[in-house]
């Protein structure tokens, strides 16, 4: 066999073909909308890119941000906006109601904005229950006391039975922006190191198991929380060194270090046994086929920090309560630009690749 | 996980890689191929080639469940998952699969009633709380799966539930094998036999390879220490010359395989006289199909399926990238035609497919050391 360091001429022109493919800005071209589409991955990318972003011709949306800056006044807000549709409504750890305050108050937080106050637009399905309404509600209410948060302003509908899993829940939050944060998913240079604030999987697998298809017994909770006093730890500790911030929520760990080593043009390694998995959702994971990077956190976010701020930053993680599990699990490199590797706990190396539609379980 | 964790020890690993490396003779390059797409995935989530030499090269077979099936039967999937009132249920990662207009993902979102289920009696349990609804269970997979539709089907007649059928898009895993085998120009030195196949079937079918063609076989399970251990049973094979079938998966795979398993199948099934292979073509006696006593359970008699066949592009080579003829790059249509989002042939269908695995890590997945 050839000496598989030299490339042969066809295998070069190849490799500049999907290069090239690569780099092209991603086209919408379905025929209909799938449920890969918001699964969070390639094709939740298409959606975006290739469709609304180049539609609304903005600036600030171009940036594809968790939330957008808005300078008026004198001051920097930050805004962000989104739905919330998960079914079980109710599931162990939390409901959707707490759901639609903290992801909308994390996607401002990871901005490195303080939440100031909510939107709240509830679609409910005739035939809700009053019971359940007041329970979602009052869920709500806490969670905005908890994260610090106002609910300043709102709307109802109702659609008839059958158009709605019960209530779907839209929010709009609105933040100030910190000005010890200098974040931006351009921001990560060779050398940064990759933070967690704690275990991965929880919220995603949890509700798996709480839509009871596949009779497995475990107590795993979803990990909802607010995000903005590890932000301000963060912030507080590390402030300047600190290059950007992202809650890891739909398409899991996985999906944000695709994204930001896109945004940025490096390349990341993570050494896959230093991140943190509770043994229940590794069990979960590896019965059901699914790889927790993939999962959803609904509590936990990524970090990226200069080389020498590493430790001083997961100092100030592990000291947030709830974040104790915090851990650096791998850092920015040069090359290959684009591509998330990861060092197998076995010693092996393979890509961690974007997610092409839904995490469908394998049957082989 | 205990009992999962001991199969993932790096340090022994690393152990088993000092083992291979000193089996390699200096200059030799070695082809083994994983006929399973269990083994090609365990590969690569625990980046086992990784630590393996460059010149001990790893080809994915024919054994990804999914990927070989035609375009032809996943339209005539769609098709009956369209017809009114029926609730169609198959495995998740087939619905990803391409027919010749669309996966069965897109049929749901066209409005198709959809849903995966993780096994056979989870489509029968379905059919028994909608018994308004026709439910129809699309059965692929080798003898790992079968003997569980094999089973449903029996159940679905102990119980009477008139409203469950199964599209049986079974197939069997040495009439591949050995088609791979019959090519003249396949280059070959051995195999990584495919441990849950064989968790049913047994080590004894799989004889042939090494008296009939000479080639070493070793039945391995799907944690990295087994799948390292199984290459350094081939390569000492083949450094003592011999050539035989082993099993490095005793803990799971007994000789003569599962006979209770063997036998409901035996009841339920029967050999199709040829079955299509998406990239392989035509293989006689691949496929199964209900036998006569459960023809009624047949989804394929109850609706009717247009049964076009619909060819693999001309210019798709997965044929020849399986014999590991050609190298992925070397395809006519690879990269241009057939891409991971718009895959034309088997290799491209499955993310672990040799193109598609090229396609994505290609630069990457070529930084190994020669010894």
């Amino acid at each position: 066999m050839s000496d598989p360091a030299v490339l042969s001429e066809r295998e070069q022109k190849i490799l500049g073909i999907i290069e090239t493919a690569r780099g092209k800005r991603a086209k919408f071209r379905d025929e209909r909308i799938t449920m890969a589409h918001g699964a969070g991955g390639k094709a939740t990318q298409s959606l975006i890119e290739g469709l609304l972003a180049p539609a609304f011709a903005s600036e600030t949306l171009d940036e594809l941000a968790d939330a957008a800056t808005i300078s008026a006044a004198g001051s920097r807000l930050a805004l962000t906006t989104d739905s919330y549709v998960v079914k079980p409504m109710r599931f162990p750890g939390g409901s959707i109601g707490e759901l639609a305050v903290n992801g909308t108050v994390n996607d401002l937080a990871v901005s490195g904005a303080r939440p100031l106050a909510l939107s709240l637009s509830l679609i409910l399905e005739e035939g809700l229950s009053a019971e359940d309404l007041r329970a979602e509600v009052e869920a709500i209410a806490h969670a905005a006391r908890a994260a610090g948060v106002e609910i300043v302003t709102g709307d109802t509908k109702v659609v008839e039975r059958g158009h709605a899993d019960g209530m779907y829940v839209c929010t709009t939050g609105v933040g100030v922006r910190d000005r010890r944060a200098n974040l931006s998913p351009r921001a990560l240079r060779p050398g940064d190191r990759i933070l967690l604030s704690g275990s991965i999987g929880e919220h995603g697998t949890a509700i798996m198991l709480a839509r009871n298809e596949f009779e497995l017994d475990a107590e795993i909770e979803s990990d909802t929380r607010p995000l903005w006093p590890v932000v301000d730890a963060l912030l507080d500790a590390v402030g300047p060194e600190l290059r950007c911030l992202r809650d890891a929520t739909r398409g899991g760990v996985a999906s944000v270090l695709n994204e930001l080593a896109r945004a940025s043009s490096v390349a990341m390694i993570v050494r896959e046994a230093e991140v943190p998995v509770r043994p229940d959702v590794a069990g979960a994971a590896e019965i059901l086929g699914i790889d927790p990077m993939y999962v959803a956190n609904e509590g936990k976010l990524v970090a990226f920090v200069a080389g020498g701020a590493a430790e001083r930053a997961l100092g100030a993680l592990r000291a947030v309560p709830g974040c104790e599990a915090a851990a650096e699990i791998g850092e920015v490199r040069t090359e290959p630009p684009g591509l998330v590797l990861v060092e197998t706990s076995f010693g092996g190396k393979r890509v961690m690749d974007q997610l092409v539609g839904d995490p469908l379980p394998r049957i082989c | 996980m205990k009992f999962v964790d001991e199969f993932r020890d790096a340090e022994l690993g690393r152990a088993v890689a000092g083992e291979i490396l000193s089996l390699v003779e200096p200059g030799r390059h070695y082809k083994l191929m994983e006929v399973c797409g269990g083994h090609t995935h365990s590969i690569y989530k625990y980046g086992i080639d990784d630590l393996l030499p460059a010149n001990v090269e790893l080809v994915h077979g024919p054994g990804c469940p999914v990927c070989v099936i035609p375009m032809g039967r996943v339209d005539d999937g769609i098709a009956v998952a369209h017809q009114a009132g029926v609730i169609f249920t198959c495995f998740g990662d087939m619905m990803r699969v391409p027919g010749s207009d669309g996966s069965l993902l897109d049929a749901k979102a066209a409005g198709a009633d959809i849903r995966m289920v993780y096994s056979p009696l989870d489509a029968l349990r379905i059919a028994k709380q909608n018994p308004d609804r026709e439910v129809v269970f699309f059965a692929i997979g080798f003898e790992t799966t079968a003997p569980s539709t094999a089973l449903t089907l029996k159940r679905a007649r102990a119980e009477t539930v008139p409203n469950f059928s199964v599209m049986c898009s079974h197939v069997t895993i040495v009439p591949p094998v050995r088609a791979l085998l019959e090519s003249p120009d396949l280059r070959l030195d051995g195999f990584i036999g495919p441990g849950h196949v064989s968790t049913v079937v047994g080590a004894r079918p799989f004889q042939f390879i090494p008296a009939d063609y000479g080639k070493p076989v070793v039945i391995a399970g799907f944690e990295p220490l087994d799948i390292l251990q199984a290459i350094e049973m081939i390569l000492r094979q083949l450094a003592d010359g011999r050539c035989e079938v082993e099993n490095q998966y005793k803990r799971v795979v007994p000789f003569e395989g599962n006979l209770r398993a063997l036998e409901v199948m035996a009841e339920v099934f029967e050999l199709r006289p040829h079955f299509e292979w998406r990239g392989l073509g035509f293989i006689s006696h691949s496929g199964l199909k209900l036998s006569d006593a459960y023809a009624d359970l047949d989804a394929e008699a109850r609706f009717s399926v247009p049964g076009v066949r619909v060819a693999d592009p001309k210019a798709c080579q997965c044929g020849e990238v399986l014999k590991g003829v050609i190298k992925p790059w070397e395809c006519k249509v690879f990269g241009t035609a057939c891409t991971p989002e718009r895959p034309i042939g088997t290799c491209m269908v499955s993310s672990e497919g040799a193109c598609a695995a090229y396609y994505n890590f290609g630069r990457f997945a070529r930084e190994r050391e020669v010894v």
